[in-house]
């Protein structure tokens, strides 16, 4: 077991040994749309602006507060750094159906896709939902944080405006 | 092991020596190394009175790791468990440690091809859906091949064979079976804007398992058929998924050679303030297998999840959740919700949220046949007396002022025991609820938040009342206090309290929360599947990372 692991560890040394310090590209999975549509997360786009990417379900309150708390703020956000706000709902075939109504009776104003087999949340190695991501210019992943608690939402605005200033993330 | 050994000599080949295909993103890409660790552990204390089992190792924990590498159109992983020994409320059928999960992908644009382990659904899973809910420790993902391929834009068709894993091990059943998803608007309407939007999707899957039974003559491919139909016009969402499967007589549906079958209808319509969802099923003889002798939580190849609402809070979440009766069920849900524009005087500053939810589910009206393999007979629309279940609730929620926001929930459940747990003579429990949550946000960083819940019942274990208080400082901290009192219990000896505290330290994808105290025995769901908890008394440690 230990020679197997050490041995997995070893390949990206290998096969990379030019890498220079930049973020996680973002895995390319298929999620949906609300309207029955198919998209990749390759087609995620926001013009070289900072992107935040939001792991949430209808059955999750903290997903719910963090979401609904960054709405009244979204505005505000767009103005100043020009961010773009996924939501990412990981409900299943008991709750999917769900996902439009309830998106449209909170009013967010964020584009919101499906991941009803959890395919994306896995590839981005997530245990539990909340999760949130910082995307830079690239699409990479510079940031990430699980759960929420109230007040988060300011920390993370603080990491997208170093973003859009062209600053490194410094937590 | 052998396999593992193949895998990775694919992997070394794969960045050493890139064949045609994949080569430009090969040399060009680099490569990654991804993955995340959780590590859960209780120290076992002796407490008789709440009933907790006697644990002779003290200490029990399970433990993962899933390690993730990619390289361009190339990625490859495997995850190691353990169970040492496996904690209370899991399946004992987890025992020691291993890598049950290993894969290695090739995708592009169009194709993509899997070998090894995979999760996969057929539309909302009806007939197949491998998935894990690590929590409850569910996991029924596919060992196999699988290929993914979009010939045109909005046509996906999939096809898979493979075993699927049970603990450490392999199902006897071996399964077949394909998928395609057509979205006729973009397969033949692409660039046209029509109001309205129509996704077709159909699946089909077969098992194999040989016949060893002495006496019966039991079908060895079993096959199952599903198909769906997806409508979408402005407000509206109307979606349709049937399932049929042939004769399949298993322990489940003891024996019987009855055909089964499967509908989802629901409804949805929504505007900004405003969403409406009606919702109807039937499951008849539906539980479907890779193990036709299969009891538990394993060897599932399709996912029947409940047609209610999923609660969250503790009370309502985990004291008489509702189970799915793959065997046989008849229900509707519907959920209104809409908002009270800010502003107006039951609105105030912030609106109002309110959401009224009804759901209900019966038997299957059956007629007995003596001496018919069938089983039984049963008009299809026709619902049965028994009642299973109905949950009927009111959520408002509201926030006052930057400072304060609540949440009161008002339920009442009747909750047939007997056929949701499989038990005998404990009969129907009657229930109404009641939950309010108020959080205070001292400022920026620092939030109070207490939440009162009750259960009266006169049935069962009696009543129960439950309340929390949470303190978080954000973004690292949070610590809770949570106390459960069985106020209503018949015997003057068991009305208990249940006092457990929590602390825990968040940071990045990292995540440390350590508790102590008694727990009460419950019952964890999570879509589909249900996990039984029984009372413990101790210390927890769970350790998370995400990397």
């Amino acid at each position: 077991m230990k020679y197997i692991i050490a041995l997995l560890l070893l390949i990206p040394t290998l096969s990379s040994g030019q890498a220079k310090e930049k973020g996680r590209e973002f895995p390319i999975t298929q999620l949906k749309t609300l309207d029955g549509r198919t998209i990749s997360t390759s087609d995620f786009q926001n013009d070289g602006k900072p992107i935040i990417v939001s792991f949430w379900a209808t059955w999750c309150k903290p997903c719910v507060n963090e979401l609904t708390n960054m709405s009244e703020l979204y505005d505000e956000w767009k103005e100043k750094t020009g961010v773009k706000i996924i939501a990412i709902s990981i409900d299943d075939a008991r709750n999917m159906t769900k996902v439009a109504p309830f998106v449209n009776g909170k009013g967010w104003d964020y584009e919101v896709y499906l991941d009803p087999n959890s395919d994306l949340k896995r590839a981005l190695n997530i245990n539990l939902i909340p999760h949130t991501f910082l995307l830079n210019a690239d699409k990479q992943i510079v940031w990430q944080h699980n759960s929420y608690t109230e007040g988060d939402e300011l920390k993370l605005f603080e990491l997208v405006k170093q973003l859009s200033e062209g600053k490194t993330i410094a937590e | 092991m052998k396999s593992l050994l193949n895998l990775l000599i694919a992997l070394v080949f794969f960045a050493a020596f890139p064949s045609n295909f994949a080569a430009q993103n090969i040399l060009t890409d680099q490569a990654e190394l991804h993955g995340n660790f959780q590590l859960d552990a209780q120290y076992y204390n002796v407490d008789t009175l709440i009933g907790a089992p006697l644990v002779p190792e003290k200490i029990l924990s399970n433990g993962f790791m899933n390690l993730w590498y990619t390289k361009g159109n190339f990625s490859a992983g495997i995850r190691y468990e353990n169970y040492l020994n496996v904690m209370q409320g899991f399946d004992s059928r987890y025992k020691g440690s291993g890598i049950p999960f290993r894969f290695a992908t090739y995708s592009n644009d169009k194709l993509e091809a899997t070998v090894g382990n995979f999760y996969e659904q057929f539309g909302g899973g009806l007939i197949l859906r491998a998935y894990e809910e690590r929590g409850l420790g569910f996991d029924n993902v596919l060992d196999g091949a699988r290929v993914k391929y979009e010939p045109i834009p909005g046509l996906i068709v999939k096809a898979l064979v493979a075993r699927q894993r049970a603990f450490f091990s392999l199902s006897p059943g071996i399964l077949r079976g394909g998928d395609i998803e057509l979205n006729i608007n973009d397969a033949f309407f692409a660039g046209k804007d029509f109001k309205t939007r129509v996704v077709f999707g159909a699946s089909a899957l077969s098992r194999f398992q040989d016949d060893q039974d002495p006496i019966y003559n039991l079908p060895e491919n079993v096959a199952a058929f599903g198909g769906r139909l997806n409508i979408i016009r402005g407000k509206f969402n109307i979606a349709a998924e049937y399932g049929y499967k042939i004769n399949d007589p298993s322990a489940s549906n003891k024996l019987i050679y009855r055909p089964g079958q499967a509908l989802n209808l629901s409804a949805t319509y929504s505007t900004k303030g405003f969403g409406l969802l009606v919702s109807a099923k039937r499951l008849d003889n539906f539980d479907f297998r890779s193990d036709r002798s299969a009891a538990g939580n394993a060897y599932n190849i399709n996912f029947l999840p409940a047609a209610t609402r999923q609660h969250t809070y503790n009370l309502p979440a985990t004291i008489y959740p509702y189970a799915t009766q793959p065997n046989g069920e008849i229900g509707y849900q519907v959920e209104l919700s809409w908002r009270i524009k800010k502003g107006s005087l039951l609105g105030g500053k912030y609106g109002t949220e309110i959401t009224v939810n009804a759901s209900g589910t019966n038997g299957l009206d059956k007629t007995i046949a003596a001496n018919d393999t069938l089983g039984y007979e049963s008009e299809f629309f026709k619902v049965g007396k028994e009642v299973y279940f109905r949950d009927y609730h009111l959520e408002i929620h509201k926030k006052f002022n930057k400072s304060w926001k609540s949440t009161l929930m008002l339920l009442y459940w009747v909750y047939n025991k007997d056929v949701v747990q499989g038990l005998k003579g404990f009969g129907t429990i009657y229930a109404p609820m009641a939950v309010l949550d108020v959080a205070y946000k001292i400022n920026d960083k620092n939030t109070i938040r207490v939440e009162a819940q009750s259960l009266l019942t006169e049935q069962d274990g009696g009543s129960w009342a439950m309340g929390l208080i949470e303190y978080t400082y954000s973004p690292n901290w949070f610590v809770a206090v949570v106390d459960q009192y069985n106020f209503g219990n018949k015997s003057e000896d068991l009305r208990l309290h249940y006092l457990t505290g929590n602390v825990g330290y968040m940071k990045k994808g990292n995540r440390i929360m350590i508790g102590y105290g008694r727990q009460r025995a419950g019952i964890f769901c999570v879509g589909g599947v249900c996990r039984n908890v029984p009372a413990s008394n101790g210390l927890t440690i769970s350790i998370l990372s995400s990397f």
